[in-house]
């Protein structure tokens, strides 16, 4: 049923501001070109443009401090979608290397291997080392927690977090917190966060001043993209009630694949490529299963996720980056 | 017709056909082609359990086949059984002696829901 599919996303992108790009259009042109998307807020009030009217890199330009998101890297997956994952996220850390401005760490927002092996976390290891940014904060994916209840997870990546993963971090007076919504799943439901969880998140941003700019990052989507597949965390209600307060909130998820993102008061919400295949756009395919591309068009459906803070502008910008551009921002520009 | 395709007709086909019979014989024997008394399959195709609910009789072995490119699992809402995470095309199994209504889904993905009834 695609025209259900596409009034979904035309009923998330019609909260977005008008700011004389046609975001609805760019955005149905970016699920085919797989090209980037730069995503500004300032003060709460979100500014969407082309990524290739981003060519004076303003975005970047003076930022405070800039991370990068990677997603879904499901290392051992070896189906024809994509049968050399590890060499996709290795092209994903060349991508991150060659950025003019580096960033200061990376986000892994879940999903690190297909079957929680060993060996698959071994493989990941190896190549993240090569990542000039040497301080990676992760947060598990559901495909991490298959046999042992995330516990080798919580060994390799989780050492000093709460729970089966969380934990709160602080860089240059932004507040990131990683939750972990892929624990304990009950059955007929979407993502949880769970009680315990909530309130230790509830605790952790007491008595934080409103004009702390909060990141919120977990592997499945805290906003509901589309319940028929789990795409949504079925008590992400009450998380979110807890950073109402705050005058700017991001939320960082992976779990689907594709980018996806929606603003909602002060609260702007998106999703990552995957770095190992895509999924197809929701209500699009029988099931949420790997995407199968053509090999010369999988790249551009690949990709990482640079965000760049501004402490004086209050403006976070966020922007996509399919493996298959150029090298840098500039490269893809005018690449629509 | 030469004396050489004579000679293939005559000795070539009933070598097929014998190969055909084993092959034929051999797939029979598979659970989900022809289930053995006793037995029942599931299917997981593109995240659904398929037959989603099936009624069957009290000491019946069920299996299921994960037939997606993405690992599922098997267990059971009340703790009844649990599998291992199944990746493509493995199998699960597990014999219902007692009946009863037992509610299962995939721990991965737990929209994926099913039951059986034993009777």
């Amino acid at each position: 049923m695609p025209h259900k599919k596409q009034d979904l996303i035309d009923q998330n992108l019609q909260d977005l501001n008008d700011d004389g790009v046609d975001r609805r259009g760019f955005l149905k042109c970016m699920a085919w070109a797989g090209t980037g998307l730069v995503w500004t807020m300032s003060g709460g009030v979100p500014v969407s443009r082309a990524f290739a009217k981003s060519v004076d890199k303003t975005a970047v330009k003076g930022a405070d401090f800039t991370f990068v998101q990677i997603s879904d890297s499901h290392i051992g997956f070896n189906k024809p979608a994509n049968p050399d994952v590890t060499a996709t996220l290795q092209t994903a850390i060349n991508k991150i290397n060659a950025m003019p401005q580096k960033p200061d760490f990376i986000i892994h927002t879940g999903d690190l291997s297909q079957l929680s092996k060993p060996s698959e976390f071994d493989t990941l290891d190896q190549v993240l080392k090569g990542a000039s940014a040497k301080q990676i904060y992760f947060v598990p994916g559901e495909h991490d927690m298959l046999s042992d209840n995330g516990e080798q997870f919580l060994q390799r990546y989780g050492k000093g977090t709460k729970g089966t993963g969380w934990y709160s971090f602080d860089q240059k007076g932004v507040h990131f917190v990683g939750l972990v919504n892929v624990a304990n799943l009950k059955a007929g439901g979407m993502g949880s966060l769970g009680h315990e969880q909530l309130e230790w998140l509830e605790d952790d941003l007491r008595g934080r001043s409103a004009s702390t700019p909060i990141v919120l990052f977990a592997h499945i989507p805290l906003w509901t993209i589309y319940p028929d597949w789990g795409w949504g965390t079925d008590d992400s209600a009450q998380a979110l009630s807890y950073v109402k307060r705050f005058g700017s909130v991001t939320v960082l998820n992976g779990h689907i694949h594709q980018i996806m993102q929606k603003v909602e008061g002060k609260v702007s919400f998106h999703t990552a490529m995957s770095t190992a295949f895509p999924q197809p756009a929701p209500g699009t395919a029988p099931s949420a299963g790997p995407m199968k591309v053509p090999a010369d068009q999988l790249q551009q459906m690949l990709g990482i996720t640079d965000v760049n803070y501004l402490v004086s502008g209050r403006s976070l910008a966020v922007v996509d980056l399919p493996l298959g551009a150029g090298s840098s921002a500039t490269a893809n520009a005018g690449g629509i | 017709m030469t004396k050489t395709n004579v000679w293939i007709a005559s000795v070539a086909t009933p070598i097929m056909i014998v190969a055909l019979l084993l092959f034929a014989g051999s797939r029979s024997l598979t659970a989900a082609d022809m289930p053995a008394p006793g037995s029942a399959a599931v299917q997981i195709d593109n995240f659904v359990f398929g037959p989603q609910a099936i009624t069957v009789p009290t000491g019946t072995t069920v299996t299921w086949t994960n037939r997606d490119d993405i690992p599922h699992t098997v267990v059971s809402t009340d703790g009844v059984f649990k599998s291992k995470v199944q990746d493509t095309d493995e199998k699960f199994s597990f014999k219902f002696d007692k009946p009863g209504t037992y509610a299962y889904y995939c721990s991965i993905h737990p929209k994926m829901t099913g039951k059986v009834v034993v009777q």
